[in-house]
């Protein structure tokens, strides 16, 4: 679990790029604006996962699955 | 998704284009058009914060950028008003960003124009912001994080919105209470509403699209995103097909170039604090306004040390002299003087000591 509300980019790339270096199968993200939203999900694309996105309370919760 | 994306950022560099080569016809200086740092200064010499006398007007173009931004996330509901991530180091940062662009004489967003106008100072200019933004990625990689940032009110994320509106509603009532300039880059500009609308557009395009010059470089360099470069390409190509149609272009040189100088080691030092100081922002200064406008009040506090970087810039005598041709024909690179050059060389220690202080220590 990567909780990145409260970061703005590239800071959430960042903080989900360490945890993908590891390679885990899923992963779940918390951030709270649309740009990491979009930033997140084309990153975690690009890396061979398949994203969802959920919106909770104003932040977003996406979930990454190899 | 991706692809959407992209042209929409590609759309949005096409229409800065058109916005900069349309304001320069309209009357903005030449290679200027939109220039956010240019423009804070010169909002800071209109307000008597600095007595620089030939950059002194209230533009248009930074208030609709501000207030486009601020429209169009509120309409698509991504206004978050948000704040408390380092706000007065932030501003720290934001004051020598500026200081290198007025060294190099330009933002990143000029310095793209003047690369598309012909402007070979502007490649050098172009060099030293990579090398600042491969130094500022260096600290990303080993922790650099200026911390979270928390839900504030909406009055606190409305506060650089209301400043621009409280500031165009004075420069239209009370014009006098102002300092504009007489002569030079200052005296040059389009129509006030001409200005605002145009800006109003780009605005709301940018925070749509994201569009940020530093960021191009450093999602390329970092992640192999290549999304916000196509921007800044889209940008370029536009500015120099635009120039040429228009008859403007005449080939690529140092010589003379217009509110340029050709003392490379400092457009490459200028722009290397610059790229550096920008990727410890997160976002170019263009970015900040934008940012700024969804409610992010640590991005108005960069906009606010950024317009109090000018200040000092020209208070100090640290921005760039542009290269002239006096009247008996002799030709002078222009540049900075002792004070700029030690202005710069601070700003590279405060950068250093901000980037190593702010490394977050490993979790365990």
């Amino acid at each position: 679990m990567v909780d990145a509300r409260g970061y703005s980019c590239p800071m959430p790339v960042v903080m989900v790029q360490k945890e993908v270096k590891k390679n885990p199968d899923s992963l779940e993200v918390l951030v709270d604006n649309r740009t990491a939203v979009e930033n997140v999900s084309r990153f975690a694309r690009n890396s061979g996962y398949e994203v969802s996105v959920a919106e909770e309370g104003g932040d977003f919760k996406l979930t990454l699955k190899k | 998704m991706s692809k959407k994306i992209n042209l929409l950022v590609v759309i949005s560099g096409v229409a800065v284009g058109i916005a900069a080569l349309v304001l320069t016809a309209l009357g903005n200086p030449a290679n200027m058009g939109f220039c956010i740092a240019c423009f804070l200064r010169d909002i800071a010499g209109a307000t008597k914060m600095h007595s620089a006398a030939v950059v002194q007007y209230v533009r248009p173009e930074i208030i609709g950028l501000v207030l486009g931004s601020f429209i169009m996330s509120v309409a698509t509901r991504e206004f978050r008003a948000k704040a408390g991530s380092s706000p007065a180091t932030r501003f720290v940062i934001a004051m020598f960003v500026m200081i290198g662009a007025l060294v190099f004489l330009g933002c990143p967003l000029r310095m793209v124009i003047r690369m598309g106008g012909g402007d070979l100072n502007a490649f050098v200019g172009l060099a030293g912001f990579a090398i600042g933004i491969i130094i500022g990625i260096f600290f990303l990689k080993k922790g650099f994080s200026l911390k979270r940032s928390y839900e504030v009110t909406k009055t606190e994320g409305g506060i650089l919105p209301g400043v621009m509106v409280v500031l165009f509603g004075l420069f239209l009532a009370v014009p006098t209470i102002f300092a504009f300039s007489e002569t030079g880059p200052g005296s040059k500009r389009a129509p006030v509403f001409v200005a605002l609308i145009i800006a109003l557009v780009i605005g709301a395009l940018a925070q749509k699209s994201r569009l940020c010059m530093v960021g191009g470089m450093r999602d390329a360099i970092m992640f192999r995103d290549f999304n916000l470069l196509s921007g800044f390409a889209a940008i370029f190509v536009t500015i120099l097909i635009g120039n040429v149609i228009l008859g403007k272009f005449t080939g690529f040189s140092t010589y003379l170039q217009p509110i340029a100088h050709a003392s490379q080691l400092w457009n490459l030092l200028g722009m290397t604090l610059v790229g550096w100081g920008s990727v410890l922002l997160g976002g170019c200064p263009l970015r900040q306004l934008i940012l700024a406008g969804e409610g992010n009040g640590d991005s108005a506090v960069s906009v606010f040390g950024m317009i109090v970087g000018a200040a000092i810039a020209h208070n100090f005598k640290l921005a760039g002299a542009a290269a002239s041709l006096s009247e008996d024909g002799v030709y002078s690179v222009g540049g900075i003087g002792t004070a700029g050059k030690v202005a710069v060389v601070i700003g590279f220690v405060v950068f250093a000591i901000i980037s190593f202080m702010n490394i977050a220590k490993e979790e365990k």
